[in-house]
């Protein structure tokens, strides 16, 4: 039962990003790409925990970890960036 | 008990993807930025959350091994979701400096504070208050 649910939430998950591709490619503006951009980084932390599971491998949360921070951190880059014109003053 | 962890472990993961999706859809059809920031927050708790809790129950229960490493995530990811959805709203306002039409009444002289710095207070008047 489980790998039918972990397919099928792979699944979900793999047609949000495609989704997200598709915010991220309309736009209009800067921020809405921001947004898509990091709704995206949020949907590959998930995709990557369900591979973990798949795999049944506890490998994966190193690299989970490390996604969640420099997805929190290149936005927060690209929202100063469109405010100050900078990122380190 | 087997069935019941396996139910157990396959409703979290199916509400983990059906949340996610959803977000994603929401992010997609929803018209106006500041309704679309909605969207994603669905996909961060409930989905991400739904998707760590069910991987914690999976080691825990098939493959005999507790970790709460997951736990950090979920702690990291609920921590930085807000300032993120701040930073990219604020952002919207500055770059459409027409929004403030939309914003609702501050109910105080002063108006939205990304917009109209602090009111000053000069230092005369503190003193002859107290």
């Amino acid at each position: 039962m489980i790998e039918y649910a972990l397919a099928f939430a792979l699944a979900c998950v793999a047609l949000g990003i495609l989704l997200n591709l598709a915010r991220l490619a309309i736009g209009p503006s800067a921020t809405d790409r921001i947004l898509a951009l990091d709704t995206m980084v949020i949907n590959s932390i998930s995709l990557l925990i369900l591979y973990g599971v798949w795999q049944s491998s506890p490998m994966y949360f190193e690299a989970v970890l490390l996604l969640a921070m420099v997805g929190f951190i290149s936005t927060v880059a690209y929202c100063r960036y469109i405010l100050h014109g900078n990122v380190i003053e | 008990m087997e069935l019941f962890y396996e139910i157990l472990v396959s409703a979290l993961l199916v509400i983990a993807g059906v949340f996610t999706l959803i977000g994603s859809f929401g992010l997609l059809k929803l018209d106006d930025l500041m309704k679309r920031l909605h969207g994603p927050t669905k996909a961060t708790t409930l989905g991400v959350g739904a998707a760590l809790l069910a991987s914690m129950a999976f080691f825990a229960l098939f493959v005999e091994r507790l970790s709460f490493h997951e736990l950090l995530v979920t702690i990291f990811l609920f921590l930085t979701a807000p300032i993120t959805a701040n930073m990219i709203a604020k952002a919207h306002l500055h770059r459409h400096p027409s929004a403030e039409e939309n914003l609702p009444d501050t109910s105080s002289d002063q108006g939205w504070a990304t917009y109209h710095s602090a009111p000053t207070i000069k230092a005369a008047e503190l003193t002859k208050e107290s």
